[in-house]
């Protein structure tokens, strides 16, 4: 690792102030993404602003449902009675990523940044647009297995890697961010982007933004959820395939639904219109099995990585059937 | 540089340190204690694995100059020497827990922060509990043996006689 200075910020003011006042600098919360970036010479920042030590770590109820600090820990959350009670889906996700010691560190903010885990992106060696902009994209004609199939552009094909960005897309999160600017509410639908022109960028923040908080809004949709993550090994691997799957049934009937997917795309992949669509049918295989092809619509695979469609579609009716 | 004081297995140690400095580092170079592994150095096999303020996490993934003011816990902390063994070690040491040695001291530490939060896990929760520390020798088998040994044993109840089983 190159040499760096280093700052500890004990207020979020105060970190977005040392943010800017140098260039080059980042945040580090966890650590357990960007040290190893660090290590492998895709980030080399000069600077350091510790962002740990902020007292953003609480999980309160607000009126309009749950209020997560930026820095609580992901094992913090999973195990929080709040969300436990009002939504196990988050709790869910979060026991499926990772293992407990990187839980133990991983901060809600660090994980909505998480980077991709696309092989060419971490090896300096290769080309890589989201790395070194203009430089190419090694996974288009490389080895594209966990590449994504939806929403990629020549850029880039590479997916987002989280399972709690996919549990917030099913959730309606709310990201709350603070800059030199003020503060801003972004959707979680808008915060992560398609790769486009520009896939450097993996979310529409701005450099000089602290993540503070992540709302959950409570809704009256009721009924159960589940989150369903298919890896090539039970436990202790990124998804292939994952699903976050809400949906509450009255009388044999979809009275509300919500469906993302993970492993797929470049951001958590949610299309209302579809959720609207399964609205009043009756909540049986096929209405399910429908939802997930207009889900898949347009989907582009590539050399590797065709068999995740399939898996897709499966992944969502199982889903949704665990929950029906 | 920056100057931290970090206390480890009890003992507060203060040092002046450059921020790329990684907390395994600290531990085994600094402060001598070489019983904390570095495997992969990129916070996937877990051989790294100590307890910061008692929660188990890589210390290959965390700087030092985050652990000031925190306190450490390392597989040298568990017992004094010269002293009886900890429950963990003496269920690894009856039921051949360990081949080369390599991952036990980062399955200890994992072990001791799953053994605090569920005093009686079921196989399955040992199994999920330890996803994050690789093992290349022992099948994983004796390991999960072990830890429900000195589960039991930390319990006050007689560890259930275990014929050790090689794979
Ligand atoms: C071996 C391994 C296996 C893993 N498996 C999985 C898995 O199966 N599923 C999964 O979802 N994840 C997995 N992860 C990824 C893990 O979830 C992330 O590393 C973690 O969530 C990152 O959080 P952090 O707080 O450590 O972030 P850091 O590493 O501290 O930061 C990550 C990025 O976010 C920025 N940042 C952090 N907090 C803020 C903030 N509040 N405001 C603005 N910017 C911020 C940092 O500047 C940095 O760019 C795995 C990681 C490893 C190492
Ligand atoms: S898929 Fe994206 S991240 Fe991977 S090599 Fe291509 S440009 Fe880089
Ligand atoms: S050496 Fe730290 S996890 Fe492998
Ligand atoms: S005993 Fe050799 S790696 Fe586990």
């Amino acid at each position: 690792m190159k040499l760096f200075s280093y700052a500890q910020a004990t207020k979020p003011a105060d970190a977005v102030q040392l943010l800017g006042a140098q260039t080059q600098s980042k945040f580090i919360a966890g650590g357990t993404n960007l040290v190893d970036l660090m290590k492998y010479d895709v980030e080399s920042p000069d600077r350091l602003v510790d962002i740990s030590q902020l007292a953003l770590t609480q999980i309160d109820a607000t009126d309009k449902g749950l209020r997560i600090g930026a820095l609580a820990r992901n094992s913090d959350v999973a195990a929080n009675a709040l969300v436990m009670k009002q939504f196990p889906l988050l709790s869910e996700a979060l026991l499926a990523g990772a293992s407990p010691q990187l839980r133990n560190m991983a901060t809600m903010g660090g994980n909505l940044l998480q980077r991709t885990r696309c092989h060419y992106f971490y090896d300096v060696s290769q080309p890589c647009n989201k790395r070194a902009a203009g430089s190419g994209c090694g996974a288009i004609g490389g080895y594209n297995r966990i590449h994504a199939i939806l929403g990629s552009s020549p850029s880039c094909i590479a997916t987002n890697p989280s399972d709690m960005n996919v549990a917030l897309a099913a959730l309606d999160a709310v990201v709350q961010v603070t800059g030199p600017n003020g503060s801003r509410s972004i959707p979680i639908l808008d915060f992560h982007r398609l790769p486009g022109n520009t896939p450097q960028r993996d979310t529409v923040l701005e450099a000089n933004e602290l993540i503070t908080a992540v709302d959950l809004p409570t809704t009256a949709i009721g009924g159960k959820s589940h989150y369903l993550k298919v890896r090539d090994r039970a436990s202790y691997a990124f998804a292939l395939v994952s699903v976050a799957a809400r949906l509450a049934v009255e009388n044999g009937v979809v009275r509300d639904v919500r469906i993302a997917l993970g492993g797929v795309a470049h951001k958590p992949w949610r299309l209302p219109d579809v959720e609207k669509n399964m609205v009043g049918k009756p909540a049986t295989e096929t209405t399910f099995r429908s939802a997930a092809k207009a889900l898949l619509a347009g989907a582009q695979p590539h050399e590797h990585n065709a068999f995740k469609i399939q898996l897709a579609e499966n992944a969502i009716v199982r889903a949704l059937q665990t929950v029906s | 540089m920056k100057q931290i004081t970090v206390t480890v297995n009890g003992q507060p140690h203060s040092a002046e340190v450059e921020p790329r400095l990684l907390l395994v580092h600290l531990i085994r170079e600094n402060l001598n204690l070489t019983g904390t592994h570095i495997g992969c150095d990129t916070s996937s096999c877990g051989a790294c694995t100590v307890l910061l303020d008692g929660k188990s996490v890589k210390s290959c993934t965390v700087l030092a100059v985050q652990a000031n003011g925190k306190s450490v816990s390392t597989v040298e902390g568990l017992c004094a020497p010269g002293a009886a063994l900890n429950p963990l070690q003496e269920g690894f040491k009856e039921n051949h827990g360990l081949h080369c040695g390599f991952c036990t001291p980062g399955m200890m530490m994992r072990a001791t922060e799953l053994l605090e939060h569920n005093p009686d896990p079921t196989e399955d929760e040992i199994r999920w509990g330890i996803s994050g520390n690789l093992c290349r020798c022992t099948g994983y088998n004796n390991i999960v043996k072990a830890i429900l040994y000195a589960g039991a044993k930390m319990r006050g109840e007689e560890p259930a006689s275990t014929e050790p089983q090689f794979v």
